[in-house]
């Protein structure tokens, strides 16, 4: 008995031991900054105010009065409708042709990954020069078919859009390898069953391919929607959240109120509202979706 | 056949911005913003802007912060990952809950919260504020605790019988083992470090402390006119080769780490 206790105190102190490093740095830049922020939200602290007043939920009922959050929060919701399932899809099909493809497999793979090597401010500046009017490639393309010049990110209605065809540019081949790995993973002889039972390409793809990939779909869709709410250096560059907040989103707004207008307690509820909104889409898709998966 | 065309055809349409930028850093100013492409090839945009901003000091704060994290990163994540892989301890399943929510909230979302953390340390301004917010990667640990797990339980039993330490184990049987995942993870790690930019922007404001991404920034901005074209795309590819060049010859391994590391969700 006794010799069964030492055991496992032994046990017990080297697991606790080898994660405690990873512990205290995941408590000081995780938690002890969550807590910070959902206590800073309940202050009002800014330049009018420089000592903190006790407001209660005073910030989250002024966020809801104010326009450009709610303008920058359904920005996002766009956003990342509009670049998830686009990049998704378009990494799955980039996966099903470098996966087959024999010859020029490895350009391909070059082509539709070297967009993640790039620092995001160098992808910044690539596409702000391809957006630029009379200068920039895709302006000009634009001004081709809309026959008259056209400013793609100075302009509200064209500037989400802009956005959001460079955002799926680059994550695209960022998912592709994810999905690579899981379609390795898939048994071969499972292809060369269904094709000894007359099952075609298209077929295969759809009843093999896909069911069995669902946990990368799962896995990938998780990152896709977290990095749909983090973008933010695009925006410092590109558009500062313009032309009239029509391409701000909420972690840009997060930053211009702390920073540049120094609101303390509205970026503290904003920092909150945003948690709360990833991690309930994130528990959503892992105990919603993973019900539905078809595991090995 | 078309299937193929439709492949290649997507992959060029990929390099296009690429191809775009490489193109206007070689051109003399003149014609860069004409269409022609044979107007004379020349280095003088990117001997310029290397003379412009103290590129050189912002190369060395870049390799030294992404080198300082991964040899941090890599000791933690492989104590943890064991820990939670093999090591049978009280509320191993509440700690690893804990850890799951790391991967959903990014220290990039707490950017408002981390300033004032480092701020109450009084670190900003100095790189190591730069680096210590992911001294710990959930991430890593995850994908480092998924190949741990794939090793026969056996090897570690065997080297226990011949009365080798858990950490002997550790590092002689598990670590190199697992070495397709450690690549892995060090390409996420570095290429995420040396691409950061709003990070290292925010916590510092000194020349000597800035890293590239943020000096590559600074000139962009300080050159607004459509002329400056080619001196900006000159520093886009003066910062981006180093990776580009790094990528293109380990490609086959790149890849291939990532496709045997077990990352599937």
């Amino acid at each position: 008995m006794g010799a069964g206790w030492t055991g496992k105190l032994k046990r017990n102190g080297f697991g606790w031991g080898l994660i405690l490093p990873s512990l205290l740095f995941l408590c000081l830049f995780t938690y002890y900054p969550m807590l910070k922020a959902a206590w800073l939200s309940l202050y009002e602290q800014n330049l009018a105010t420089p000592e903190p007043v006790f407001v209660g939920l005073g910030n989250y009922a002024n966020l809801l009065k104010d326009p450009v959050f709610l303008k920058v929060f359904g920005n996002n919701i766009w956003f990342a409708v509009g670049t998830v399932p686009a990049s998704l899809g378009l990494a799955f099909l980039m996966a099903l042709f470098a996966d087959k493809a024999i010859k020029g497999r490895a350009i391909a793979r070059l082509a539709f990954f070297y967009p993640n090597m790039i620092p995001m401010i160098a992808v910044a500046n690539i596409w702000l020069f391809l957006y630029t009017p009379h200068f920039g490639l895709f302006a000009r393309l634009a001004a081709w078919i809309a026959d008259q010049p056209v400013n793609l990110l100075g302009t509200p209605d064209t500037v989400m859009g802009a956005l959001i065809v460079m955002m799926i540019w680059k994550e695209a081949g960022y998912f592709m390898i994810f999905y690579l790995a899981g379609m390795q993973q898939i048994p071969k002889d499972l292809y060369e069953a269904a094709a000894v039972h007359g099952v075609g390409t298209w077929a295969s793809i759809r009843r093999i391919t896909i069911p069995l990939t669902m946990p990368t779909t799962l896995f990938v869709a998780v990152i896709a929607v977290t990095n749909s709410f983090k973008l933010v250096d695009h925006l410092w560059i590109m558009t500062k959240g313009g032309p009239n907040h029509a391409s701000n989103l909420l972690l840009y707004y997060i930053y211009e109120t702390s920073f540049n207008f120094y609101d303390q307690g509205m970026a503290a509820a904003m920092t909150v509202v945003m948690i709360a909104l990833l991690l309930l889409i994130s528990s959503l898709q892992f105990f919603g979706w993973d019900r539905k998966i078809h595991y090995e | 056949m078309l299937w193929h065309g439709m492949g290649f055809a997507f992959a060029a349409l990929w390099i296009i911005p690429f191809v775009w930028v490489a193109r206007t850093a070689f051109l003399p100013k003149e014609s860069a913003i004409t269409s022609g492409w044979f107007q004379g090839w020349t280095f003088d945009n990117l001997i310029n802007v290397w003379h412009a901003a103290p590129f050189g000091q912002y190369f060395l704060n870049t390799l030294l912060v992404c080198g300082v994290v991964l040899a941090v990163q890599f000791v933690t994540l492989t104590m943890a990952a064991y820990a939670f892989a093999r090591v049978r301890f009280a509320g191993r399943d509440l700690i690893f809950l804990l850890f799951l929510v790391q991967i959903m909230v990014p220290p990039d979302i707490l950017i408002f919260s981390n300033y004032q953390v480092l701020n109450e340390m009084g670190l900003l301004d100095t790189k190591l504020a730069i680096m210590l917010p992911y001294f710990a990667s959930s991430f890593g640990i995850f994908l480092l605790r998924q190949s741990f797990k794939q090793l026969p339980y056996e090897l570690e039993e065997a080297a226990c019988v011949e009365g080798a330490s858990r950490l002997h184990i550790l590092s002689r049987i598990y670590v190199p083992l697992s070495r397709p995942v450690y690549v892995s993870f060090a390409i996420v790690s570095v290429s995420f470090h040396w691409n950061d930019f709003l990070w290292p922007l925010i916590v510092t404001n000194s020349d000597s402390n800035r890293l590239l991404t943020v000096g590559l920034a600074m000139f962009a901005k300080s050159t607004e006119s459509g002329a400056q074209w080619s001196d900006v795309s000159a520093a886009t590819l003066i910062v981006a080769a180093p990776l580009m060049v790094g990528f293109l010859l380990f490609q086959r391994q790149v890849i291939g780490s990532f496709m045997h590391s077990g990352i599937k969700g």
